[in-house]
Parts: structure tokens; sequence; C-alpha cells
């Protein structure tokens, strides 16, 4: 990032410039973001608040659901090393320069761009007991395998992962392999010049040097995975079996909107908010050392 | 040769990839080709007497129609609204001079990351009081506001990369600051602001959260929020439900195809420099 010119001083149209957006994200975020911290400290409904402390926050701990909420989020959170490894290694093969690679690259990042509602809507029917998947799976006489994937408590959570993997895994393949294509050529042919294996050129040099590329991205799903898979879990399951299926996000519109219990749903959002922040914070660091880096 | 299995078997394992990203559309497409009958019949087989049955009856059944335009009016909206202001800011990031200047570009990146969840109750109470809820622009307003951080970051980007002696000979020239982004540098920058119209505009028409809290009234519905009032009614009528999400579907597939590099940069800017 180029040092403004020192010429440049403070000028009264920078303020005006940039007074929209300040007025736009004060009324987006700032008022919200304070309000929904004051609510978690009131219980009872809109223009009915009654203080009470942390109760609300008491309340959380005891709450089977919230706990199951929370417990799945991380849960969940092992889809991102899933997806980071797969998507390296398809990444590294796409390097290769194998014969139709951008075709390849451009099938594989389009459900990334399709809106999760009608992915969910899709997933719903192909996982039923009786859908594609299972009715498929006797057919090959592999019904051993066929299971109801999101009726039942134990599969639910991996099957929304899996889904979140199918539509996100794609976003991670384009991103390693375009880091992959910008690494120097002669870093590659130097190593190979001194005998370098394949495999020891992608694990000594390759993803070595696009290290930095892998950590915004594994943060960048955690942020997701903690903050925006809500339409996943109302599509698929609304939370169920029975809750089984609850996220923090879930769990925040339920008591919310549902129940009417904006005192607890805020206090859940405090607590997800103070989770998000480590992960803003890490996305934060990256940032100022690529912008850094140059 | 050890070197051709090696070829066939990536090979092998990126067309097994491709049918796996591929399969659920074309579910989608065939399912909403057929009758219930033929579906129930077999789900998985072409549709031997495709009909429109179900792309008929969506419209029939449901303001489908609607909800499309809906969809269409927030987009266009939100999206020029969102570009315009966070225009102005980017500028004022990348060539002017205040206090705070760096304190409001990282502000922006970290409220990119926002949890939209964190903000949905409180933004509600608003909208009620404002008389706003059940009509589009509560909508409209809350994803203009969603949409500036990422908008800002994207622009000051590129702007950073616009030569600087550039903005320097026309400020000498004596043209303002909002002429010179208006004629200038926004004609520079046609490739960026597409890009960035794009990506936006597929986070509004995909938004489920807000559509599904703000507008509850059946005509006021966006078509993602309509789609989840389809599956809750229609739930076992899978060609009909799938029509509907093979509509909401099909201008995305075919805007890709047609400008997917616009997508992938856009899509990929919060990683990197």
């Amino acid at each position: 990032m180029a040092r403004p010119p020192r010429r440049r001083r403070h000028v009264p149209w920078a303020y005006l410039f940039i007074a929209p957006a300040v007025l736009a994200l004060a009324g987006t975020f700032a008022y919200p973001l304070i309000e929904v911290v004051r609510f978690s400290f009131y219980s009872g409904s809109l223009g009915d608040l009654v203080f009470v402390g942390t109760a609300n926050y008491q309340g959380l701990w005891e709450d089977p659901v919230f706990l199951t909420s929370l417990l799945n989020n991380l849960k969940l959170l092992a889809t991102v090393p899933i997806m980071t490894v797969l998507a390296l290694a398809i990444a590294l093969i796409l390097n290769a320069q194998v014969a139709g690679w951008r075709q390849y690259r451009a099938i594989v990042f389009l459900p990334y761009i399709l809106p999760a509602t009608a992915i969910g809507l899709v997933f719903g029917y192909l996982l039923e007991e009786d859908g594609v998947l299972n009715r498929e799976l006797r057919a090959l006489h592999l019904g051993v395998l066929a299971r109801d994937w999101l009726g039942s408590a134990t599969n639910v959570v991996p099957t929304i992962g899996s889904v979140i993997i199918w539509q996100q895994l794609g976003f991670g393949i384009v991103v390693f392999a375009a880091a992959l294509l910008a690494v120097p050529r002669e870093l590659v042919e130097a190593a190979r010049i001194d005998g370098a294996t394949g495999w020891q050129v992608q694990r000594l040099i390759l993803i070595p040097q696009i290290r930095r590329v892998i950590e915004f991205f594994m943060v960048l799903e955690a942020i997701t995975i903690l903050s925006a898979i809500f339409t996943y879990v109302f599509v698929l399951t609304k939370g169920g079996p029975a809750e089984a299926s609850s996220i923090i996000e879930y769990y925040v519109f339920e008591n919310g909107f549902e129940n009417g219990a904006i005192g607890i749903a805020s206090a859940a959002v405090v607590v997800l908010l103070g989770l998000a922040s480590i992960l803003i914070g890490a996305y934060l660091r990256l940032r100022a050392r690529a912008a850094e880096a140059g | 040769m050890r070197r051709l299995p090696v070829v066939v078997l990536q090979q092998l394992l990126l067309i097994g990839l491709s049918l796996i990203s591929l399969y659920p559309l074309w579910f989608v497409m065939q399912t909403a080709l057929k009758s219930r009958q033929a579906y129930m019949a077999d789900p998985t087989g072409l549709p031997r007497a495709p009909t429109l049955e179900n792309i008929i009856e969506l419209f029939r059944a449901m303001p489908f129609g609607r909800w499309t335009l809906n969809s269409l009016a927030v987009v266009v909206v939100a999206v020029l609204a969102a570009t315009l202001i966070a225009s102005f800011a980017a500028y004022a990031i990348a060539f002017g001079r205040f206090a705070g200047r760096r304190l409001f570009f990282n502000l922006n990146i970290a409220l990119m990351a926002l949890p939209p969840i964190a903000l949905v109750v409180p933004l509600f109470t608003v909208m009620v009081q404002a008389g706003l809820i059940n009509t589009l622009p509560s909508v409209m307003l809350v994803y203009t506001g969603l949409l500036i951080p990422f908008s800002v970051f994207f622009l000051v980007n590129f702007f950073r990369e616009l030569p600087f002696e550039l903005i320097e000979a026309a400020t000498i020239d004596g043209a303002s600051p909002a002429r010179i982004l208006l004629r200038i540098v926004m004609p520079l920058s046609v490739a960026t602001m597409s890009t960035l119209v794009i990506v936006n505009a597929i986070w509004v028409w995909n938004e489920l959260l807000f559509a599904l809290v703000f507008l509850q009234d059946n005509s006021q519905r966006t078509l993602m929020a309509g789609l989840t009032l389809f599956q809750g009614r229609y739930s076992t009528d899978q060609p009909l439900v799938m029509a509907g999400a093979f509509l909401s579907i099909l201008p995305l597939v075919a805007l890709y195809l047609g400008s997917q590099s616009f997508f992938v940069r856009g899509m990929t800017a919060g990683i990197g420099k």
C-alpha cells in the first residue's frame, strides 16, 4: 500500500464523501450492536422489558438446546480442515495443467454462487429416507449404507456439514488454484533441477508458498461456519429432529421470533459475538500482514 | 510408462468431482419437468413426458411472479444504493485525508465478517417502530447497509491501483473530487464496478434470514423467502418445489455462463491482498 503523498491535507470533502457510509453503518451495525447487548440484560417482550441482570446468560448455560447449538457449531468447524485438505489436493491436480483444467475449475465453482435455500431444498429431497441417495444405494445392493440422513439425531449434523462442503469446496479450489498459479515458475524449476520429485515440490515449495492464502481460507470458512449457515439448517431440518441440529444462529432465530424471548436471543448473540471476535481479529491480522507484504 | 495411469486417475477423479458438483442441478432440472406420478415412479430417470405443468402451477398456486419482481426490485435498489455510497467512501479513503482514515477502512473489513444474525433482532424492532415491517423498503435499507463494508473494501483496493498522477492532474485542472470520481475514476472502473455489482446482486438475491423475518406478508416476500413457504406447504410435491428452485437458480447459472471471470474475481476478493 503506497503512503499518501504528504501534500494532501485534511480537506472537508473527504468527510462529506464518507458521511453517507458512516450513517448507513451506524444504522445497520452500530445501533443494533448496542441494542442487542442492552436487550441481553432484559426479559419480556418489546415495549415491556424488565431488567433481569445476567439471568439470561445463566439461562443459556442451563438450556440444553443452547448447549447443543453451540456444540453443533463447534462440530461443524470440522468441515474447515476437511475442506482445506480436499481443496488443496484438487487445486494441486489442476495446477499440473491437466487437460480441461479450466473447465473443471468452472464446474466446481458453480455450486458456490447458488442460493443456499435452493441447495437446501434439493438436498432435502436427495437425502430423504426414501430419497434418491438411499434408493440408489439399495439399487446397488449397498442398502446397509442407507441412512435416515436428516431425520436421525446422530446423522444430521454430519449431513449438514457435507452439504456445506458440497457448496463451498469450489471456493477453496479456485482460491488455491489461483494462488498456485502465482507461484514463480523458477522456484519449481530450480527444485526440479535439484532432483526433487513431484510430491517433494508440492510439499516443500508449492504449499509453503501459498501458506498465507491457506490461512486466509481457513479463517474465512471458520467465520462462515460460526455465523452464516442459518439457511442450510432452516431449509434442511428446521433444527430438528428435536433440536438435534440447531446451531447458535437458529437458536437466536427461534427464541427471538418464534418464542418471543428477545432477551435470551440477545444473550446468545453476545456469546456468538465473543466467539466471532476471535476469528475476526485473526482475519484482521492476516489482512494487515498481506497489506504489509504488498 | 508410469505417467499414463496417473493422468487417467487424475481425470477420473476430476470427472467424478464434476459429476458430484453438477448432479444436484441436473436433479432440479429434470424433476421440475416431471409430473408428480412420473417422479414417484422413477425419481432419477429422464423425464419421459416432459411437462411444464409445475412451472404453470407455481404461478397459479402462489404469487411466484410477484416474489420474483420483489427480489428484482430489492436487488436493484440495494445494489445501486450500496455501490454509490461505497464509491464515495472508498474514493475518500483512497485519495483523501481525514481523521481516522485507516481506522474507518479497518472497521469496514471487520464488519465484513460480522454475523448478520447479531443484527436481526434489534433491526426488526427498528423496522416495527418505523412501520416498515412487511414492506420491501425494510430489506432494501438493511441490505444496503450490509453490502457497504465489502463494497468499500473491494473498491479501495482497486482505487489504490489507479495512477495517482491522474487524480492530481485533474485536481490541478480545477476538477472537484466529486467530478473526478464520477467522470474519470468511474469510467475507468467499469470492469471492477461490474464485478462488484454482480457479487452484491447475487448476495441480495440469495439472502434468506432478513427476508424471512421482515417480510411475512405473502405478497411482499422475496423469492427465497417464498420458496421456503412453498417447501412448508407442498413438501410432498417434489416436482413443484423443484420447479421453484429451478427458476430461482436459472438466472444465476445463465449469468455465470456469460461472465464467469467476474464471479470468480469478485467472490474470492476477501482472500489475498
